[in-house]
């Protein structure tokens, strides 16, 4: 079945199955491996990307249920230079593996929009990403150095 | 990325320019320092490229997992080169037999250390040719930094700038004492002349290295030391690191695969009716103890993996259950059938005659590595040749495992190079299961394939962190100072450092022991390895006994240390970093540990508290580190809070069961880990007492467990023997 997406700015379509996962056809049929798969039930955040601006997890999310959506993956955040999000990672030195990471810039990226002043429980509440490294002092301090004072 | 092939190695390799190619190469008679011609191959051999236009190229011989060993190591060639940072690259080094890490051997061997078991199969070469025999390229036991850094990087890189200065003072008809070397130049002030070590390079790389190049004193550093940003995180930060799971060849195809799911069980047949007709299904393989189903896309194999009838035998070992386990530990442990690692005093003699005897019995639980990416390679066996991409701690240990398993020469396999999506231990040569799969699908087929575990999978054949039970006795003197330390604990395998149960307080009589016990369920190397389960039985009794006497654990550590003054300098500092001292919260409680692992001494102390219902809460983990000397210092932290998360998660929520021989957790809900929300802050700090440069990866999370049960009976009463906390009925949040 022929869906229609709208991932990066760019208007894709894909012949799949209704039920495929929408992370697998980012990752298997269009070659965007920067969003990972980590648990597969939804339970990490691994494979974190936005719909329609909304971070979500894609591993469980039927490529049906997106028909139509605009989709931004960890490639397309940065198309037009860095995103603060992404520069405030350097600057704090984020990553150690990086696996996680794609994921957990998109759930902090979802939440700036959001709140651009979010609370440390309104951190935690939204970025609930899993980070096995132990990255998760610095994700804080350079979501503490986004924040709109 | 297209298709990788041994000879375009060497294509790449001559494409990194002309100039001069320094290497620190170990010969079997002697350890030297050996230049390598600008040949087609001759890169191979080298850690260090100059090309024309100044720009130098070091390649690390260990693997990136997150550790930072790919910016640390640059940093210290780069130092003693005295060259311009900015300048400066990276690039990971071939499973080539050159790059065997020599220096991790001699390393510990230097330091009296037990040579670990991985290390052990030839002892009477030199260590180049050890490790090069044993095709090891190695990345663990928090040796990059402290050995192959401090005894290679540094010395090439120091090598590579007396032969740069020699190459100008011979230009310039002047003493080598008139020459300074500073930013990839050679100055010499008083003509006030300057040449590039562009320029120097190809003249410099036709002298015979010095044996002996003279090291930089601490107090000349102008990049060790300090918190330069890593070279792999622009990439990550994009999406555009490029992970073993990440590999995209012409013509690949996905694999899913289903272990038996009893340890040592077999796969004996399958029914393929239910999914002959589904889309992109392109076969079904059975392996010895799996199926695995190949398909155009990883969620179609998994999805008809899923529909696939099996039928598993459960081999010998379907009635086995861990809880039983520990009903044979402590049989096991009143056994006469032990063995003495560590006797002082007269411990034999003290246990008999004593009036009161203080005694505890601890455990910790299997645990699973449980990577962000989950196991999985991809291999491709086509024209003689097997070529492979995985994340692996030891690239040319994957490779003779790989050539092993397909029974191929060595020379037939080539292993590609990629960033590993965390490596914990999981990722040895002696834990290859996920390469032994792909490499025996792969011989069955004519395309590359993607072989990637489900977490579940991951999860359920993992090689775990040994379960251990540790059993004290003690005897105070009449000031409450112990005057006996009895130890026994039971081993099931990876304890080849017992060292780690050794405790460093003055206490006169002493006798450590283990009974030697097999189980069937897979054990390995996993973060801190024997420290990560001796650091919670030391630093739990001591502050047991330090209670027992009436005192405070602090002081009453600080009181027996004495002749080790690194521990009580590290353990004063993380007191005063807590705030000791201080006036708590109704509920709180300080708690504090130390312990040395890899060279380095880490002291935390940590606040925890507690509510009426048993909410428990990490408020705050002040470490102190003290590993000698620090190369980078962001890197460095990162690994301290890293190692702190890692065994706070194991402490507070980490077990791995066993039920009928199968492994019952199979995906974060089950096995369940810290997140941001349950991260306590944490403050690093380090101690650089300039004595030997110790490791950084795993020296974080041994303290730990320790230093939060301490707390949590300091706020509440409960002496906690026995992990995960989730176990003991308190609510945690994660």
């Amino acid at each position: 079945m022929a869906f229609k997406l709208i991932i990066n700015g760019e208007e894709t379509i894909v012949d799949v199955e209704p039920a495929m996962p929408l992370l697998w056809v980012l990752r298997d049929e269009l070659g965007l491996t920067g969003t990972k798969f980590g648990c597969g039930i939804a339970a990490c955040g691994a494979c974190t990307v936005h719909v329609n601006g909304v971070a979500t997890r894609t591993c469980v999310l039927p490529v049906e249920a997106v028909d139509g959506a605009e989709i931004t993956t960890i490639e397309g955040l940065g198309k037009n230079g860095l995103h603060p999000v992404q520069q405030a990672w350097i600057e704090h030195q984020v990553p150690q593996c990086g696996y996680c990471q794609s994921g957990m810039i998109m759930s902090v990226v979802s939440l700036l929009d959001n709140t651009g002043n979010p609370t440390d429980e309104e951190l935690n509440q939204a970025v609930t990403n899993v980070c096995r490294c132990g990255t998760y002092q610095k994700v804080r301090a350079a979501v503490d150095s986004l924040k709109q004072s | 990325m297209g298709k990788l092939t041994r000879r375009t190695f060497l294509i790449s390799g001559a494409m990194l320019g002309g100039g001069a190619l320094f290497g620190f190469i170990a010969t079997p008679n002697r350890l030297g320092i050996r230049r390598s011609s600008s040949k087609q191959e001759a890169w191979l051999a080298t850690w260090v490229n100059i090309a024309a236009d100044n720009k130098i190229t070091v390649l690390v011989p260990h693997a990136e997992m997150g550790q930072g060993t790919h910016t640390a190591l640059p940093m210290m060639l780069a130092e003693e080169m005295e060259a311009d940072w900015s300048m400066v690259q990276m690039q990971q080094a071939p499973a080539e037999s050159i790059y065997a890490v020599g220096d991790m051997i001699k390393g510990f061997l230097a330091d009296g250390l037990d040579v670990p078991a991985v290390f052990q199969r030839h002892t009477d070469y030199s260590f180049y040719k050890i490790a090069s025999l044993m095709n090891m390229q190695i990345t663990g036991g928090s040796g990059s930094v402290r050995f192959t850094g401090q005894a290679g990087m540094r010395r090439a890189g120091a090598a590579a700038k007396e032969m740069l200065i020699r190459a100008a003072a011979e230009n310039w008809q002047v003493s080598v004492d008139e020459c300074e070397a500073k930013l990839s130049q050679v100055f010499h002030h008083a003509s006030g002349r300057s040449s590039s070590y562009g320029e120097l390079a190809e003249q410099a790389a036709s002298y015979e290295p010095p044996l002996h190049p003279v090291l930089k004193k601490k107090e000349d550093y102008t990049i060790c030391g300090k918190p330069i940003f890593r070279f792999d995180t622009p990439a990550k930060v994009v999406g555009m690191q490029n992970y073993g799971i990440d590999i995209q060849l012409p013509g690949m195809k996905y694999a899913a695969i289903r272990h038996a799911p009893v340890f040592g069980g077999s796969a004996v047949s399958f029914d393929k009716s239910g999914i002959a007709n589904g889309k992109g299904i392109e076969t079904v393989v059975k392996l010895a103890d799996s199926v695995v189903v190949i398909a155009d896309n990883y969620w179609r194999a998994k999805t008809a993996l899923s529909d696939l009838s099996v039928e598993f035998s459960d081999g010998e070992h379907g009635d086995f259950n861990s809880n039983n386990l520990f009903v044979e530990f402590t049989k096991a442990l009143s056994s006469a059938d032990i063995e003495v690692d560590f006797e002082q005093g007269e411990a034999g003699k003290e246990l008999s005659s004593a009036a009161e005897i203080f005694s505890a019995d601890y455990s910790v639980p299997f645990l699973a590595h449980a990577t962000m990416e989950p196991m999985n390679c991809t291999a491709y066996f086509h024209d003689g040749i097997l070529e492979i991409w995985t994340g692996t701690q030891d690239l040319l240990g994957a490779r003779a495992f790989a050539a092993e398993v397909a029974e191929l020469d060595f020379e037939k396999v080539i292993v590609h190079p990629v960033q590993l999506g965390g490596g914990f231990g999981r990722r040895l040569p002696t834990t290859g299961n996920y390469i032994e799969d792909a490499v025996r699908v792969a011989m069955q087929v004519s395309y590359p394939v993607k072989l990637i575990w489900s977490r579940e999978e991951d999860m359920q054949h993992d090689y775990y962190r040994p379960a251990v039970q540790s059993q004290f006795k003690a005897i105070l003197n009449s000031e409450g100072q112990p005057q006996l330390w009895h130890n026994v604990y039971t081993d099931i395998g990876i304890n080849d450092d017992t060292a780690a149960a050794f405790t460093p307080y003055a206490i006169p009589h002493q006798s450590i022991s283990r009974v030697e016990l097999e189980t069937p369920v897979p054990v390995s190397y996993w973060r801190s390895v024997e420290h990560s389960s001796q650091g919670f039985f030391l630093e739990s009794f001591i502050d047991e006994l330090a209670h027992k006497a009436e005192k405070d654990p602090f002081s009453y550590r600080l009181s027996l240390l004495k002749q080790q003054p690194r521990f009580a300098a590290a353990l004063v500092q993380a007191a005063k970093n807590i705030g000791w001292e201080k006036n708590l919260p109704k509920g709180h409680g300080l708690g504090i540990a130390i312990k040395e692992s890899f060279g380095t001494i880490v002291a935390q102390a940590v606040e925890v508290s507690l509510d009426d219902k048993d909410n428990l809460k990490i408020h705050r983990v002040s470490a102190v580190v003290d590993p000698g000397e620090v190369i980078n210092p962001e890197i460095a932290r990162s690994q301290i809070e890293g190692g702190i998360i890692y065994g706070l998660t194991a402490a507070l929520f980490g077990k791995i069961s066993v039920e009928k021989g199968r492994v019952i957790q199979s995906n974060f809900p089950d096995y369940q880990v810290l997140k941001l929300s349950g991260t306590p802050e944490i403050d690093v700090a380090f101690i650089e007492s300039g004595e030997r440069i110790g490791g950084m990866g795993e020296v974080g999370l041994p303290p730990i467990a320790a230093a939060v049960c301490n707390a949590i009976y300091a706020a509440s009463g409960r002496r906690i023997r026995q992990l995960p906390l989730i176990d003991q009925n308190f609510n945690i949040l994660a």
